[in-house]
């Protein structure tokens, strides 16, 4: 057991933490919560020199406009912890750099990379995840938006659903069923739909936290150059779980389980109840305890990941449990703020008695928003249970 | 950045876990639990050279000087076998009283023979966690009075560390005055006495006042670290036999593993143990090496494995259906495990109550 990072990784930290302090005035706010726009100049600007000194898309190869840094999970870890401790924004991030790209870079042509990376790097294009479908939910395979090809154009025809940042959105990645005729995971394309298209139309989808976090996306008749598919036809399903495996990756992340935590802990600190304070309670506090425990349970756990990732061994069940527990985790962190403050927790968004501007009922909902996105909790239940502990899947009906 | 078991640690855990299969498989256990003191005197002399009994006792006096996340691998493996071994009273508490609280020639004269395995010490400092029946004991004029209850490995022990007024106290276990009585546990494996002192002198006194407060102190962090790695084999144990027994046993025509009201069952096992088992290896580094974090984690250890524990024990005797409720199926030896250490020591709440106040909320 060794915690350290060594001292080429503290002087990098040291400097990283040097550059935070200098220069955070002219840098974006972390954005947290709702989104509400994704592409300004700001930020662009802040992204461009976070590139220069190596900070974002460092592992981008140089001729894509990143950095051409080798991966390294110490880094990384590095990067969001100290940008998460400045409470700084780390640049642009979303579904095109964190989930496109590099999926882009494993399996795109060279004109692709050339073409679709450095715009979305340097956050000028942003992008959006065609996945689900109203039909087709933890059964992804069974998609039916269809891409007739006609020539070298592909005519696209569905509906898509949960798609964030759809409206602000300049492209789309999108699985598409080009191959009908082939068994159902053999026959989805991976292709790639500039959102000005004819034939888009983008519906906000209000949720219950009252945001839009999502949108549905309808398909008529949109036509696009058969080029944009990425890797071979048919293969889409392959592809797309590459970025599958990005997405489950960012969430339940410890780090935010450990944020919530202490802004918890920093509430219950101040929160009063008669005439003494809320955290005397000792069912609080056993409540509280008992997260705190967890919690630092997922933090360990994320260095246990973090030290196989630098090893470059195989995690085993390890790596496949941290979604379901920490997003909820995280829900059950918010149900205790909201206890905690009585009456009070039930406040939303605005008012003078709003606790923590009403964020705990928002983070509440949305992170059983959480539980259910991304995989659902008895998805990876499934997965545990199949790929984690060898049990056989369930027989076809 | 290297968070885990070392090379030497899985090995050293591979190595145990052959061992304990081979000596004190479930048979063997089973053997043991109708004796009265549940202690095999030849295996534990076994893993006394095996560097299990003296594995937190320095190298100078006689033992193996290795580290808490070693103490927590072997805790571990006695755990996933449910051994019956002295294991938690003689390699865990006794050692980190005596090099706590004893001078040097103490340390000479007890340390060693832990070491060997050849001396096994009933520790009697419940009390100092909980108080329960009016329970304590003082220390008068050189003479010891009251009772102590739930000392561990208390049956069979050939002598008591006692906390008494503020001292710790060493009482040889033909000393006039002292009766022991065995207080039948619903954990066969372990055995705790209640101790009852009329005016006895104790054979030696360990430091006082502060020193032994600080040595209970580390005391009682080494050995909830432990118990807490001994509930994360009780879980690893219960979960395979859990996945095994839904793979053969057949229901509909089908192993029940492929039905996903059973095979969530075990999901949820596993979710709970992996993040687990990554703080009781953080817990037993910090107790060796980060003083400042050592406390709180090891009281998040203990409590956060006692539940994870209890529910795993349960859930597996469910996925087990009826001949999970049956003697016969050892899967009960883990439940009952399981049941005893998470009172011993500290309930899940009476821990997290001192934790918040460690933290000052």
């Amino acid at each position: 057991m060794d915690l350290s990072y060594g001292p080429e990784y503290e002087a990098f930290r040291r400097d990283l933490r040097a550059f935070l302090e200098a220069n955070r005035a002219q840098a974006p706010g972390a954005r947290s919560g709702e989104v509400t726009s994704l592409k300004d100049a700001k930020i662009q600007s802040w992204q461009k020199q976070l590139i220069e000194h190596g900070y974002a898309a460092r592992t981008i190869p140089k001729p894509y406009g990143g950095g051409g840094f080798a991966p390294d999970p110490l880094i990384s870890t590095i990067l969001a912890e100290e940008f998460g401790r400045a409470r700084v924004s780390s640049g642009v991030s979303g579904q095109g750099p964190d989930m496109f790209v590099p999926t882009l870079l494993e399996h795109g042509s060279e004109e692709q990379k050339q073409k679709y990376a450095p715009p979305t790097i340097r956050g000028e294009w942003i992008w959006c995840q065609g996945y689900s479908e109203p039909g087709a939910g933890s059964d992804l395979a069974s998609l039916t938006t269809a891409g007739r090809v006609e020539g070298d154009t592909l005519v696209i025809n569905g509906q898509k659903i949960w798609t964030s940042t759809a409206q602000f959105a300049d492209m789309m990645f999108a699985l598409v069923r080009t191959e009908p005729d082939a068994p159902k995971h053999a026959g989805i394309s991976y292709v790639v739909v500039p959102m000005s298209t004819p034939g888009i139309d983008v519906r906000p989808l209000k949720t219950m936290t009252g945001a839009a976090e999502f949108n549905e996306v309808f398909f008529t008749d949109v036509r696009v150059p058969l080029a944009n598919i990425i890797g071979k036809r048919g293969e889409g399903w392959k592809i797309a779980n590459t970025t599958l495996r990005h997405e489950r990756d960012m969430l339940g992340s410890a780090a935010t389980s450990d944020s919530l935590y202490q802004a918890l802990v920093a509430g219950l600190k101040e929160e009063r109840v008669d005439d003494g304070r809320a955290i005397a309670d000792p069912l609080v506090r056993d409540k509280l305890m008992a997260l705190q425990a967890k919690s630092i349970a997922m933090k360990c756990h994320a260095m246990r990941l973090l030290t196989a990732r630098v090893k470059g061994e195989p995690p085993g069940i390890a790596g496949l449990v941290t979604k379901l527990n920490g997003c909820q985790l995280n829900h059950d962190l918010a149900g205790l703020a909201i206890d905690a403050a009585g009456e009070a927790g039930a406040l939303y968004r605005t008012g003078k008695h709003v606790r923590d501007g009403g964020r705990w009922q928002f983070t509440y909902m949305f992170q059983l928003g959480l539980i259910i996105g991304g995989g659902t909790a008895q998805v990876q239940k499934n997965i545990i249970a199949e790929r984690g502990l060898g049990m056989p899947r369930e027989a076809k009906a | 950045m290297d968070f885990g078991l070392s090379d030497e640690q899985k090995l050293l855990d591979d190595s145990l876990r052959r061992f304990l299969a081979e000596r004190i498989p479930t048979t063997r256990v089973r053997e043991l639990l109708e004796t009265p003191d549940a202690h095999d005197a030849k295996a534990w002399s076994e893993l006394a050279e095996l560097g299990v009994a003296g594995c937190t006792i320095a190298e100078e006096h006689g033992g193996a000087g290795l580290s808490l996340l070693d103490a927590a691998v072997i805790a571990t493996a006695l755990g996933h076998a449910a051994a019956p071994t002295p294991f938690l009273g003689s390699a865990i508490l006794a050692p980190a009283l005596i090099a706590g609280a004893g001078s040097e020639a103490q340390r000479q004269e007890w340390l060693p023979k832990l070491a060997a395995g050849k001396l096994r010490l009933g520790v009697a400092i419940a009390e100092r966690v909980e108080r329960r029946d009016d329970a304590g004991v003082t220390l008068d004029a050189g003479r010891l009075r009251g009772i102590a209850l739930f000392a561990i490995d208390g049956v069979g022990a050939d002598a008591y560390l006692v906390a008494a007024g503020d001292a710790l106290a060493l009482v040889a276990k033909n000393a006039p005055g002292l009766s022991v009585e065995a207080m039948p546990t619903i954990d066969r494996t372990r055995r705790l006495a209640e101790l009852r002192f009329d005016g006895v002198a104790p054979a030696d006194l360990l430091g006082r006042g502060d020193t032994a407060q600080a040595a209970i102190a580390s005391a009682l962090i080494a050995a909830r670290v432990a118990l807490a790695a001994d509930m994360l084999g009780a879980c690893d144990r219960s979960l395979a036999m859990s996945v095994d027994y839904a793979k053969q046993r057949k229901q509909f025509d089908r192993p029940i593993a492929q039905f996903q009201a059973v095979k969530h069952l075990c999901a949820e096992m596993a979710a709970a143990i992996e993040p687990a088992r990554s703080l009781v290896w953080y817990a037993a580094h910090a107790a060796g090496e980060i003083p400042a974090e050592a406390p709180l984690l090891a009281l998040h250890a203990k409590s956060h494995l006692a539940d994870v524990a209890m529910d795993v024990v349960r859930v597996a005797t469910q996925v087990h259906g009826g001949i999970g409720f049956t003697d016969a199926c050892d899967l009960q030896l883990w439940f009952k495990r399981v049941s005893l250490a998470r009172q011993l020591l500290g309930t899940p709440a009476r821990l997290r109550a001192q934790a918040a106040a460690l933290q000052g909320l």
